[in-house]
């Protein structure tokens, strides 16, 4: 399969997939299902690694896969949010880590090559989820040591390596760094995928998608939108763009800023709206479809999807809006 | 230059981008943060003094700097570690973590080091060809990796370039290395021509500005968009300890510097004239030297300089008055003030000058503290600022304990000892770590114990430690019993050390009741942080029989009048109580049905949505300033006081709810539920029932009044309607404690206590936000109700949340069936003591009642027939019954 993401970037707008958690919570998976047999005995509780389930589970993982793609969306993101041996540290899976994102980008890889096989006018992709981690290197943890550091630049640099080298031989068409909170963490997962270019001579698209965690507007870590873009366009990416933390509508201003700044494509999948009182998502697919057609009026992405709270429905009501626009321009900068 | 080109500017970043665009004129590089050109930041950080190191930092930023060059290249320093640290440090200041960075350092491990720390895209300064093209184009293919801009030394394998020729040959090359074969973007080079002093003396330095000029205008000129820059004060050398010359002649040298090209540099504000302010004959006397205009150009520049070398500009001196004064006057100031910056050195020179050091703390100590302790005696302080003197005077005792440890002469410290203890069962330390503070900086010895401390603990330890007075503290009602238990225990054990009561629910009549008749030597109640030095003053005076006795005598008094008054009182045989219950119309009265049944749980709730439901007056109250929020802001007397320790207050919140210092959880259930045999609620849950048990007033009442219980405001069982209750927890106790830990080993009890005042608030807060919820949303029985925060903390909505241990239901066992119904402890962590405190503290459970007519009350006293009856439908012994109730039973003195 060509990976032609690019091409295909030039003639419309693509659409990315919605979230995998808010799927797979429908199955209720129970303790033993998150361990199946194969990890029946293991010492730490299971229920809630989600990346897990795509050893455990896979025909679940390929199902929401699938339904996304019927939904109308070109890309899905592989189920690696957290594959990482930072993030597997809650699990005691570190050595995991490249088997998930392996199986990850193979069922992503297997699910989409079906659905072009069915209609190769549309090709569909698999984008290497590539998470923020539950660390943070530019802020503290501990108030009282504001010099102190849980993770450094090069224990990220480390563990992001070993996803990326996973999720490209596992069939990744193009990375994807998300919800970044932290800009230096960010810079930490590009630096290793650099390394791992380098090292194997190949060459793979890069989309970077930040957060903007507030209506201060910045990102956790306190960066404006233009200092957040400016800090990491030092590395040749496909696109960049903003998702989770804030719903369509208020996530706007910020995709208006991000696009008049960058030569490199946008993307923005957002939440289904501002989590309510309980922490629930519960924008509907129609309010949420009417935000979105704001972005594409004015021209604002080439790449649009979900993030949480976001179903197949939602994703089918973007892909339907999508369809009625053309894609952003990219600004002739140099 | 194209024109498509002309948006590839220099772009770097903090958190906040900055752009070198040809408008920008000039980017000032603040250049203090570097040990090799400051003698006070290498002193700083050599010190590990990060704060004020930091300040110099803020300082730069303030003044107008727009990047931040940090250097830490000192033989003496451990480079790396330092850069790293001090990066850090930066990042978690937004105001100075703002503007990018430059990392300044002739070693690359330093340069790398500082590049993983920083988010922003800083400027590398600097790399250069001396070590050869392979490791100049490494380290280019690094930086461009790590994402950051480049200064470029004009420097190669033959060494510095010191006339125009070397510096453009060397630049041109450098700079087609970095574009062509590293693909280092133009735009993000920035050259460094050298800036070389002028009017040395030596011929071949006559030329150095002026070739700086031009090469700088050949860079500009010739390699497309690559930037240059410099450092301006070099230029000036030869005229250090001359200030007027020095000042001028950077004020030349930048002005034509910039006119060729130079967009940014490194330049001392305060060592800048302005240009046009510059003496028309200093300033030809210093062009004719930096264009290399006459052949003698040096030699006037020198004798000139001569002549205006002893004018000193009036500069502002921004030394602070109090620091003059003599000594004494200093530390008194320091105390009074709350100021540790000094306290040190001051009293440094106090111990110089003192015979032992220990005469520092009885003698100029001591006399700033009794300063603080009248004008708090007669109200001219408060207690937040008392806590802040505590903190200047822990850290001044903490200077000197390691001299007065050495002398080791065995000579009492301190005014005398002091055991203070939460008491076994509470959690709540508040108020006993205040008075602790109040104590320790009026020079006691204070032994804290902590929370939930058991008897045995506190008498063990008052003998080891032979202390002079006990001091218990509690908040929770079975506390009040725990304290008459200590002071039993006490007695068996024959001590005979003062004791002091305190804590929200003790009272001098509890004090004078239950525990005074117990306990052979004295029992005093103190309710007030202010009080408590006067009494222990009392107690530990040589002659104190005196006011033994008179406590002694006047809680005697106490006793027998609460007694007589006690007696009174009439109480109803419950079973008369329970036939005048209040009385509610079931058949008329509304009962809306929850709209989402069974249990409801809120783990990481943003905690910032409840800075609006604060009711802010407790908080004022646990500072022991009494008014009402907003108006105690502007009261005359507290006023002042009170808005120092609301902003202190929003500080802190504000860090809370920045750096997410504390977690905010909550759990509730919604139940169907019916009151059974009078006094008791049975809720059904998952197929099964659960008993919540009420107690009844007995005391006699006025015609038509009734005697209440919480079970009255449900409907009962006989009636046949279905009627619903709910129960819950909240919590945003969960980091307090390691916050408060810090900030104590820092000797800062007043953050520590700060930080529990403000969660106790916040879980206060939570349980209003929640109690909304449950209203107007998964209940949803009121939902057209529209109250303000202050209609809200006047409890104006409909329906009450009664909690377990507080007047309406002062059972605490209540707690533990909340715990069975709702599986508290598993799902949100919030633990349940053996007295039934909440763990962390900082949480509050309680009831729902939806019902109008539901309102709160006070039980009172209730009879032993109630307690048996109690017992029974309990299922414990009666001696169990009792002891959980015993505050509340009428005749047991």
């Amino acid at each position: 399969m060509p990976n032609n993401i690019s091409t295909e970037l030039q003639k419309r707008i693509l659409v990315l997939d919605g979230a995998m958690g808010t799927m797979l919570q429908a199955y209720n998976f129970t303790e033993a299902d998150f361990r199946g047999e194969r990890f029946k005995d293991y010492p730490t509780p299971l229920k809630g690694n989600n990346d897990l389930l795509s050893i455990t589970q896979p025909q679940a993982i390929a199902e929401v896969h699938a339904k996304y793609f019927e939904a109308g969306a070109d890309i899905v993101e592989t189920n690696t949010f957290s594959g990482t041996t930072i993030a597997m540290a809650d699990y005691n899976m570190e050595d995991l880590v490249y088997e998930l994102n392996f199986e990850s980008a193979k069922i992503a890889r297997q699910v989409a090559d079906e659905f072009t096989a069915k209609n190769p006018e549309k090709p569909r992709f698999v984008a290497g989820s590539i998470g923020p981690t539950n660390r943070t290197a530019s802020l503290s943890p501990d108030v009282n040591r504001p010099e102190y550091r849980a993770i450094t630049f090069n224990e990220l640099r480390i563990a992001y390596k070993q996803q990326v080298e996973a999720l490209i031989d596992g069939g990744a068409d193009v990375l994807l760094v998300e919800t970044v909170f932290d800009t230096l963490n960010a810079k930490a997962a590009l630096f290793a995928i650099e390394e791992v270019k380098e090292e194997r001579q190949i060459d793979i698209p890069i989309m970077v998608s930040g957060t903007i965690t507030d209506a201060s507007g910045r990102t956790l870590s306190g960066q404006t939108v233009e200092a957040f873009l400016t800090s990491i366009s030092h590395i040749p990416l496909m696109s960049v763009g903003f998702n989770c933390a804030l719903g369509a509508k208020q996530l706007k201003p910020y995709l208006q800023r991000l696009s008049n700044e960058t030569e490199f494509y946008t993307s923005a999948h957002p939440n289904a709206g501002l989590p309510n009182a309980f922490g629930e998502y519960d924008e509907s697919p129609e309010e949420m479809q009417a935000h979105i057609e704001g972005y594409l009026k004015d021209g604002l992405v080439n790449i649009i999807g979900g993030c949480c709270g976001t179903t197949p429905d939602h994703i089918k009501a973007i892909a339907d809006a999508a369809q009625k626009y053309q894609p952003r321009l990219i600004q002739e900068i140099a | 230059m194209p024109e498509v080109d002309c948006k590839k500017y220099l772009t770097l970043s903090g958190l906040e981008p900055l752009v070198v665009t040809p408008e920008s004129n000039f980017i000032n590089v603040g250049e203090r943060t570097n040990v090799t050109g400051s003698r006070k930041f290498l002193r700083l950080i050599k010190e590990e003094k990060f704060n004020e190191a930091l300040d110099v930092a803020r300082d730069q930023v303030e003044g107008g700097a727009q990047i931040l060059d940090v250097n830490m290249d000192e033989g003496m320093l451990d480079g790396v570690e330092a850069m790293t640290t001090f990066l850090n440090l930066i990042a978690s200041e937004p105001d100075i973590a703002r503007i990018p960075i430059m990392i300044d350092s002739s070693k690359w491990e330093i340069i790398e080091a500082g590049l993983q720390v920083v988010q922003g895209k800083c400027v590398v300064n600097s790399i250069s060809l001396k070590e050869g093209e392979e490791e100049f184009k490494r380290q280019a293919k690094l930086i461009k990796r790590y994402g950051a801009a480049v200064i470029v030394m004009a420097f190669d394998e033959k060494g510095q370039a010191d006339n125009y020729e070397r510096r453009i040959e060397i630049c041109e090359r450098s700079y087609n290395i970095l574009v062509n074969e590293v693909k280092f973007a133009p735009q993000d080079i920035i050259f460094d021509p050298n800036i070389f002093p002028v009017a040395t003396g030596m011929d071949e330095h006559r030329r150095n500005a002026l070739d700086f000029f031009e090469a700088t205008k050949w860079i500009r000129e010739n390699l497309p968009y690559a930037n240059v820059s410099g450092g301006v004060s070099n230029v000036s050398f030869s005229f250090r300890g001359n200030n007027v010359v020095r000042e001028a002649m950077h004020s030349s040298f930048l002005f034509h510097a910039i006119k060729n090209g130079m967009n940014l540099g490194i330049v001392n504000p305060t060592m800048l004239e302005v240009y046009d302010e510059i003496d028309k004959e200093l300033l030809e006397h210093v062009e004719d030297v930096l264009f290399d205009r006459r052949d003698d150009a040096t030699e006037r520049l020198l004798d000139f300089a001569e002549s205006v070398k002893g004018q000193k500009k009036t500069q502002e001196t921004a030394t602070l008055e109090w620091r003059n004064q003599p000594l004494q006057d200093r530390i008194t100031h320091a105390l009074v003030k709350g100021i540790d910056a000094f306290i040190n050195e001051d009293v440094e020179e106090a111990r110089l000058q003192a015979t032992k050091p220990i005469e520092v703390i009885e003698g100029p100590l001591m006399i700033g503290m009794n300063v603080v302790g009248d004008l708090f005696g007669s109200g001219k302080m408060f207690l937040p600022q008392v806590v802040k003197s505590a903190r200047v005077m822990k850290k001044a005792v903490a200077y000197l304990q390691p001299f007065i440890e050495a002398e080791k002469d065995g000579k009492q410290a301190f005014a005398g000892k002091i055991l203070m203890a939460t008491v076994k069962g509470d959690v709540h330390d508040i108020g006993k770590n205040i008075v602790s503070v109040v104590l320790g900086c009026n020079n006691y010895e204070i032994v804290d114990l902590g929370v939930m401390v058991p008897p045995e603990k506190i008498i063990e330890t008052a003998k080891a430690e032979n202390v002079d007075i006990i001091g218990l503290s509690g908040l929770i009602t079975p506390s009040l019993d725990e304290m008459v238990y200590v002071s039993k225990a006490m007695e068996k054990e024959n001590l005979n050390i003062p004791l002091i009561i305190g804590g929200a629910t003790t009272s001098r009549a509890h004090s004078a009741v239950k525990i005074a008749p117990h306990y052979s030597n004295t029992v005093v109640h103190i309710n007030d942080a202010s009080r408590a030095v006067t009494v222990v003053g009392n107690l530990l005076q040589k002659d104190n029989q005196v006011y033994k006795d008179q406590i002694r005598d006047e809680y005697d008094q106490f006793r027998e009048q609460f007694l007589k008054r006690g007696k009174k009182k009439e109480y109803l045989p419950l079973a008369e109580a329970r036939k005048n219950k209040f009385k509610i119309d079931w058949e008329t009265t509304e009962i809306i049905a929850p709209e989402q049944l069974g249990i409801h749980v809120l783990e990481d709730f943003d905690i910032t949505k409840l800075e609006a439901y604060i009711d802010w007056s407790p908080f004022f109250r646990s500072w022991d300033l009494h008014g009402r929020y907003p108006n105690i802001l502007k009261d005359e007397i507290v006023g002042e006081q009170a808005t120092e320790l609301f902003d202190d207050a929003q500080e802190m919140l504000k860090r809370i709810f920045d750096d997410r210092l504390l977690k905010a959880k909550a759990i509730f259930g919604l139940f169907p539920a019916n009151t059974i045999d009078d006094d008791d609620i049975e809720i059904e849950l998952n197929g099964t029932t659960k008993k919540f048990l009420t107690l009844r007033q007995q005391s006699k009442k006025a015609q038509g009044k009734p005697n209440i219980a919480l079970a009255d405001f449900v409907a009962p069982k006989s009636t046949g309607k279905q009627d619903y209750l709910g129960c819950f927890c909240v919590t945003t106790g969960f980091g307090t404690q390691e916050i408060a830990a810090q900030y104590e080993k820092d000797n800062d009890d007043y953050n520590a206590i700060m930080i529990k005042a403000l969660a106790d608030r916040l879980a206060e807060a939570f349980a209003e936000y929640l109690h909304k919820e449950v209203r107007t949303n998964y209940w949803n029985y009121a939902k057209n109700e529209e109250l303000s925060n202050e209609e809200l903390i006047k409890e104006a909505y409909k329906g009450i949340r009664p909690a377990p241990g507080y007047p309406a239901c002062p059972d605490h066992l209540e707690k533990e069936t909340i715990w069975d119904v709702l599986k508290v402890e598993q799902t949100i962590g919030v633990k349940l003591t053996d007295n039934l405190a909440m763990w962390p503290s900082a949480s509050v459970s309680g009831y729902y009642f939806a019902n109008a007519e539901a309102r709160y009350f006070g039980l009172g006293k209730i009879t032993d027939d109630q307690v048996k009856d109690y017992s029974e439908r309990r299922e414990i012994t009666l001696e169990e019954a009792q002891k959980w109730l015993n505050p509340n039973i009428v005749n047991e003195a």
